[in-house]
């Protein structure tokens, strides 16, 4: 076991855990936020997704230990804390989520795409957004749900 | 709805199951309601509400069970319980809109608890797509019952009569006055009345709720990381578990080397124990550990050798369609028969006979299997599972806990997915031969490896089919059902002479509703090992791409257009009306452009009817999807919304399951282990779809399934259509049709 300093959602917090212990597990286990979820364990289906200084992250994908010091990680839990965010707004407006479970992924990897593309084409979306899966097909909501946030971003 | 009340929350931390508070009313048997609602399966054994519980003994707030369904304090508080766990169809929003119509109260502003289990609520089972056409009758009388007792206590306060009052919004109001009462205030002596049996139930044209739109009030915490799952629960001193299943599913174990798995840091144990599947066990050993990372590593790092008997050679997909493919050539059990058949085909003249072939797959809901089981020491125990159905879920937990159903409080947090897969109990009993064990509070977790090799998985099967046509009509069609049966197979209830009864549901023409002048159904059981259960609509996402392609195959024959060939054998309006209406939908007889086709496809199931028209354009060598138009007729509805969202889900796993690969097993073993290998569709493949909702009026049918059946043959008739290529064997390279 190690001691490690993450600062999660703009919070420091310290785990120790196992050096290759995934974030995923870290952030969900010993962080205490449930909202990063576990699908694959492998990055194909996404619904791990977080920002690690503001990129989305697989974070199934990243043991604990190789995070840089002052790493930035923000979950589901940290992009609306205090009013929802364009896109979770938008995920409301267009009844997006079924069982909801992917969601959080999908909801991280929209906003990273809306920070470097504001005005995504269906194409845009269709390379950025091809990473997280949903088992319950909410494919097309889920396209107009960031073109909605695109538009309330302006 | 302030939110989804899953009440293990409270009781993760609070006392014994005798504890009174104010949500644990709901667990005691002993406190059974007032169910006297006709075609409840409640247990009417009171002719008086209960008082169930005192908030705080110090408040005089008490919590009344007006029937097993609402529970109003005298504070105004109301509560509604949601009889049927939300796996992404909508439960959370339908079933508690059907009592809140007819109570007169919004849904924001009620209360809602997900039942577990208690028999008082009757069958819990999200299942055959039946939470509305279910519940549509029985809920709205505990809601009209309700009020009507609310109502009738206003009236005696006011000495007014009772038609000169009426609810509103949690209130009575007394007409041509200001004089009101809220809900809360009545209660108590509402409570003391005797349940109306036949209350009256609002004309439909008086709905404010049901059948219009209105935001599903638990999207928020889905999209905010509150929604809590099965995979997210944690309570106290939990350990984790981490299974190693038989590589061949029913290998045995013949030596288990767990000396490292001992050296991963957080590990605690190794557990050599079963699998129980509904039908059989297997061997499985557990890993335990502090976290779920150290179970998952100590896994990995196990030595387990299994003895797979004659498995690698017997348990393989190839052989069971070898023998599927065997079978079609024999006569089958005949299911039903219009005319002689066999003779009739025989002396055609224009015939055709082929077989269609859909494959094994697994549900794959994004959220694996999981479940949360303490065994106390005081002989009671906990659960907290993601299943379907939390009144079955419960008997298997006494079952495999060996402790009376009464002394287990069953919660049932939200559903990551599930199609089918989670009314599956293989994983709740695995964990609760573990609890039993440990006596401590265990977290089991299946991996997705887990979840794609183990199963069990919708069974592949085989529609042989044989027609003939006459002067330009479909005169004779035989569907001969082949495969693994999952009466049979999961709950050994299918004789060795009997067809598949489930059948009847699904192909035969009393729900199809084509007219054939000479038909059989027939039936022919081969047996597999490989675990097999229900999928997304069932059988009928089999058969209704034998059913459905071959119409186009026999119309073609005959040299009719596909569309006009089925409304030539349909009589029954609302079938007829589904097909017009994709048909106009869909523009079917718009001019197409070149390299372009359209299919078209429709099949009852659960109690709706549904139809689908696919366009497609050749694109090197395969196709690309251009659209798809769904049309259901499902009757009366809760939410159009949710309806639609459902047929987006229907369409997306409906392709999935005709273009990308399937479920196959090599020398006993699955060839499939994640996404990588079980391709499931993505958003850049995902193409545009509109659903239309047929404003039928009539009973309420199914809408989580019967919007798939119809997808598959409606792309494979739209392949023939553009391109001359007729496929008969899923799944297929929609980008190289070879």
């Amino acid at each position: 076991m190690a001691i490690f300093n993450l600062t999660v959602n703009g919070k420091k917090t310290k785990v120790d855990v196992e050096p290759d212990m995934p974030l995923l597990w870290v952030v969900r286990d010993f962080v205490g936020l449930k909202g990063t979820k576990f699908g694959c364990g492998i990055a194909q289906c996404g619904a791990c997704t977080v920002h690690v200084n503001g990129e989305a992250t697989r974070s199934c994908q990243i043991p604990v230990s190789s995070l840089a010091k002052n790493a930035k990680i923000t979950t589901i839990e940290g992009i609306g804390e205090t009013q929802l965010h364009a896109v979770q707004q938008a995920w409301i407006e267009e009844q997006v989520p079924q069982c909801g479970y992917c969601q959080s992924g999908q909801i991280m990897s929209a906003v990273a795409l809306l920070k470097t593309t504001p005005n995504p084409t269906d194409a845009d979306i269709d390379t950025y957004m091809s990473g997280n899966l949903c088992r319950c097909g909410t494919y097309d909501r889920i396209r107009k749900g960031i073109h909605r946030a695109a538009e309330s971003l302006k | 709805m302030e939110h989804i009340e899953n009440n293990f929350i409270e009781k993760a931390t609070s006392g014994d199951l005798g504890a009174t508070s104010r949500r644990s009313f709901i667990k005691t048997g002993s406190l059974t309601g007032v169910g006297l609602m006709v075609g409840l399966n409640s247990f009417a054994k009171e002719k008086h509400p209960k008082k169930i519980s005192h908030t705080d003994p110090k408040s005089a707030v008490l919590d009344l069970e007006i029937n097993p369904f609402i529970i109003i304090s005298t504070d105004g508080s109301i509560a509604l319980i949601n009889p049927r766990p939300d796996m992404g169809q909508g439960s959370t929003q339908a079933a508690p809109s059907l009592i809140a119509e007819e109570l007169e109260v919004s849904l924001d502003k009620v209360k809602l608890i997900q039942s577990g289990g208690q028999e008082k609520y009757g069958s819990q089972q999200s299942g055959g797509s039946s939470t509305v056409r279910g519940l549509w009758t029985s809920l709205r009388k505990a809601g009209a019952a309700a009020k009507e007792m609310l109502i009738e206590t206003a009236a005696k306060r006011w000495n007014a009569s009772i038609s000169d009052c009426y609810a509103q919004e949690g209130k009575i109001y007394l007409k041509n006055s200001d004089k009101s009462f809220s809900f809360g205030e009545l209660v108590d002596d509402a409570s003391k009345l005797q349940v109306p049996k036949n209350p009256k139930l609002k004309d439909p044209k008086d709905f404010k709720i049901l059948g219009k739109y209105n935001k599903r009030l638990d999207v928020p915490e889905r999209v905010t990381g509150k929604a809590v799952y099965g995979i997210d629960i944690e309570v106290p001193n939990m350990v984790y578990a981490c299974m190693q299943h038989s590589p061949t599913i029913h290998g045995k174990i013949v030596s288990i080397d767990d000396s490292e798995t001992l050296k991963v840091k957080g590990v605690l144990q190794v557990i050599k124990t079963k699998r129980p599947m509904p039908h059989r066990g297997a061997d499985a050993v557990a890993v335990i550990a502090t976290n779920w990372w150290a179970a998952l590593k100590g896994r990995k790092a196990l030595k387990v050798t299994w003895d797979n008997g004659d498995l690698a050679k017997t348990m393989t997909t190839d052989n069971y369609f070898a023998a599927t493919y065997e079978a079609a050539k024999k006569e089958g059990i005949r299911f039903e028969e219009k005319g002689d058949f066999n003779a009739k085909f025989a002396n055609a003249k224009q015939k055709l006979e082929f077989n269609y072939e859909t494959p094994f797959l697994a549900h794959a809901p994004i959220e694996p299997e999981c479940a949360v089981v303490h065994v106390k020491d005081d002989g009671t125990a906990e659960v907290w599972a993601h299943v379907q159905g939390p009144d079955g879920g419960l008997a298997d937990v006494s079952r495999a806990l060996g402790i009376s159903k009464d002394k287990i409080k069953f919660n049932v947090p939200l559903l990551g997915g599930s199609f089918g897969r989670k009314a599956y109990h293989d994983y709740l009993n695995e964990t609760c031969l573990l609890a039993k064990e440990l006596k401590k509070p265990v977290k089991m977790i299946w991996t997705r490896e887990d979840d794609i090799t183990q199963g069990p998985y919708r069974p592949g099967m085989l529609s042989h089919m044989q027609g003939f046509v006459d002067k330009g009509k479909i005169t004779g069609f035989h569907h001969h059902a082949i495969g693994e049966s999952i009466v049979g197979q999961v709950f050994g209830g299918l004789a060795p002479d009997e067809s598949d009864p489930w059948l009847s549901g699904e192909i035969s023409t009393e729900n199809s509703k084509y007219e054939f002048p000479v038909s059989k159904i027939s039936w022919t059981n081969v047996k597999t090992e490989i675990p097999i259960v229900w999928w997304r609509s069932v059988y009928a996402s089999n058969f209704g791409w034998g059913q459905e392609c071959f119409i186009d195959e026999l119309a073609q024959l005959a040299g009719k257009d596909p569309l006009q060939a089925r409304l030539d054998l349909v009589k029954d309006a609302r079938y007829r009306k589904v097909l017009e209406t994709v048909s106009e939908k869909a523009n079917w007889k718009e001019k197409l452009g070149a390299g372009q086709g359209k299919g078209i496809a429709v099949f009852a199931s659960f109690g709706s009817i549904s139809a689908c028209c696919i366009t497609v354009t050749k694109d090197g060598a395969g196709v690309k999807i251009d659209k798809v138009v769904s049309v259901l007729d499902c009757g009366y509805y809760v939410n159009p919304d949710n309806v639609k969202a459902q047929t987006e889900g229907n369409i997306v796993m409906g392709i999935t399951a005709a273009i990308k690969g399937g479920i196959t097993f090599t020398n006993g073993v699955c060839d499939q282990t994640n996404f990588h290998q079980y391709n499931v569709m993505r958003l850049n493949e995902a193409p545009k779809m509109e659903i239309h909702i047929i404003d039928s009026g009539e009973n309420p049918g199914g809408v989580g399934e019967p919007g798939l059946p119809p997808i598959a043959p409606a792309l494979g008739n739209a392949i023939f259509a553009a391109t001359g290529k007729r496929i008969r064997k899923l799944p297929f390279d929609i980008a190289n049709l070879g």
